[in-house]
């Protein structure tokens, strides 16, 4: 250790501290607010109101909804999240042409970089009654559906596209996992004479299983985010019964309606057990996959 | 290599090209289809006729943005609000991942500076205390409201500090026998080390900022101020077509012009359009690199 260096040290880490206390570190104590009837006009001297807001939370037919969409189409995503990714990564994995391969992976990592504003609007136009979609199922002779007011389509549409803009990026890991697979394996098997499908099935597919497992722990600490710049982007009240999330309830009920106490406490409710399953979800990582993080 | 040329395996050769070139087109499709939507002249849009390429070619809807002083308003907005915040961004960035990455040997506090940072990472006090923060502080309506909050990427922050980590030590001890400081360290030695990394940590905050809508919507209380996605959000995707009702006439007018819609999708599109192949490849290299070697 070099003594004076370490004041060096922490000058470099000042500018980024003091932010971060002031942005991240001081709102955390606005969670008293959660047990408050907050009034914007006496601020942090609102009254007390301890748990009310939360019981009032646990009565209201809303939170059963909310929670019921926000896991289920949670779900929906990390499911697909991962199966398509990891067939789309072995598929790509079986071509031989490096340059054709490089051409298909810029092309599908593309969307993941597009805002949801953007592919929302591309979304309402296509999904639109005069839309090329519905254009399409009239000339097969089926009938206009509105699909973005429907509340069967809905959660649908929400995984369907969130799995569309995301699985080239989300192969990126299982085509760094597979390029990691021993060739001598593949080698030892065409000795033995295996044909291309029982190489897949008996090396490819088993030493993905842990890159599979991993991803889907992780995932299971953010199960409470279904996505909120998506759906805000595409919902409309006519659906919220199938596409409200906790988020968007907070965004309408805390900053819209101002009911500030309230929506804190369904935040931070949000926060609680969502810091518990990262918890459960990166121990169980680090037991059975030796993952850290730092 | 041994190549399989047995007549079944080519055949599967031959329908993997063919998936991946479908595959390929669906994630182009959408932005093909907005494309040629932007190009077309309003009736035929109007009407859904338009599939992937424009019927009745004309740049009418690109002339009209160019005079709309709104739009190339918030389009400003954008570019000072990604020059300004991925700048502090990548400095905040590089300056607080070189110190986490000494050993708490080299550097005695680091151990603490690291728990803090993971603990902002993990817990949140969720919106509307961090609203209530950014309102006090008078950041309304300012550039800063967007680019403050923010300003430490904590996830980039350790992807950077783990490629740090894993640069050969017998660099920094050969600049330490030269008399290097730490900051000389960090500038003439690790900073042009980690190009990849470095671009990989920029894209993704570039990208961040310029595809960001919802602190613009939140923090910002005149429409002049709102950066590109926010106001594109609040035009198009509030209200589609078939929710509005006659009353609204002046508004559906403005809505109803798929064409105009589309070129304004296009043109947010653009930036990342013509940034991401250049950075590319970088990024699928970079990401990797972030990750922890045993």
């Amino acid at each position: 250790m070099i003594k004076s260096f370490q004041k060096h040290y922490h000058l470099m880490l000042l500018p980024g501290m003091i932010l971060l206390v002031i942005f991240h570190f001081i709102p955390m104590f606005g969670v008293v607010i959660a047990f408050q009837d907050f009034n914007i006009g006496l601020g942090l001297k609102s009254p007390w109101i301890g748990l009310e807001n939360f019981t009032y939370l646990f009565q209201i037919r809303d939170s059963r909804v909310i929670f019921f969409n926000t896991i289920f189409i949670s779900t929906g995503k990390i499911i697909a999240g991962i199966m398509v990714p990891v067939t789309f990564a072995v598929l790509l994995n079986e071509l031989r042409n490096a340059l054709f391969k490089r051409w298909v992976q810029t092309v599908v990592y593309l969307p993941h970089f597009l805002s949801w504003v953007i592919l929302a609007g591309v979304m309402i136009d296509m999904l639109s009654l005069d839309g090329i979609v519905n254009r399409a199922i009239e000339a097969f002779g089926g009938e206009k559906i509105m699909f973005l007011a429907s509340n069967a389509w809905f959660p649908w549409i929400l995984i369907g596209s969130d799995t569309w803009k995301d699985f080239g990026f989300g192969a990126i890991v299982y085509l760094a996992a597979l390029a990691g697979i021993d060739p001598t394996l593949y080698e030892a098997a065409d000795i033995d004479g295996a044909s291309r499908f029982q190489k897949m099935r008996y090396i490819t597919l088993p030493s993905l299983v842990p890159t599979i497992l991993l991803l889907s722990t992780l995932s299971i600490g953010n199960i409470l985010n279904a996505g909120f710049d998506q759906i805000f982007n595409l919902y409309n009240p006519v659906v919220y019964p199938s596409g409200d999330v906790i988020d968007t309830y907070v965004y309408r009920v805390g900053l819209v309606q101002a009911q500030f106490g309230f929506a804190t406490a369904v935040g931070l409710l949000k926060s609680l057990i969502g810091f518990v399953l990262i918890v459960i979800s990166y121990r169980l990582a680090y037991r059975y996959a030796n993952y850290r993080i730092f | 290599m041994v190549e399989d040329r047995t007549l079944p395996s080519r055949l599967w050769n031959g329908f993997l090209i063919v998936l991946m070139i479908l595959i390929s087109f669906m994630s182009l499709a959408p932005i093909i289809h907005t494309a040629a939507v932007s190009l077309s002249n309003m009736s035929a849009a109007a009407g859904g006729w338009v599939t992937f390429w424009p019927i009745g070619f004309n740049i009418e809807s690109y002339r009209k943005i160019i005079d709309d002083p709104n739009f190339m308003n918030a389009f400003m907005v954008s570019v000072r609000r990604v020059l300004l915040g991925g700048t502090i961004n990548f400095v905040l960035t590089v300056m607080m991942a070189y110190p986490l990455s000494r050993s708490p040997k080299e550097f005695t506090a680091r151990n603490y500076y690291m728990w803090f940072v993971l603990f902002t990472m993990l817990f949140s006090g969720g919106i509307i205390p961090l609203y209530l923060v950014v309102k006090h502080l008078g950041l309304f309506n300012t550039l800063w409201a967007l680019v403050l909050p923010g300003a430490v990427p904590v996830f980039n922050v350790i992807l950077l500090m783990n490629f740090f980590r894993n640069l050969p030590k017998e660099l920094s001890e050969a600049g330490l026998i030269d008399g290097a400081g730490p900051w000389y360290m960090l500038m003439r030695i690790f900073i042009p080390l980690s190009l990849p990394a470095l671009a990989t940590v920029t894209l993704f905050s570039v990208v961040g900022h310029w595809n960001a809508f919802f602190d613009g919507l939140i923090y910002m209380r005149s429409e002049e101020n709102y950066p590109l996605q926010t106001f594109i959000q609040q035009l198009m995707v509030q209200l589609p077509p078939e929710y509005l009702d006659s009353t609204n006439a002046e508004l559906l007018e403005k809505m109803s012009n798929k064409t105009l819609n589309a070129a304004k999708i296009m043109v947010s599109m653009i930036p990342i359009l013509l940034v991401y192949p250049f950075l590319q490849r970088y990024f699928i290299h970079g990401i990797m690199l972030g990750s922890v070697k045993e």
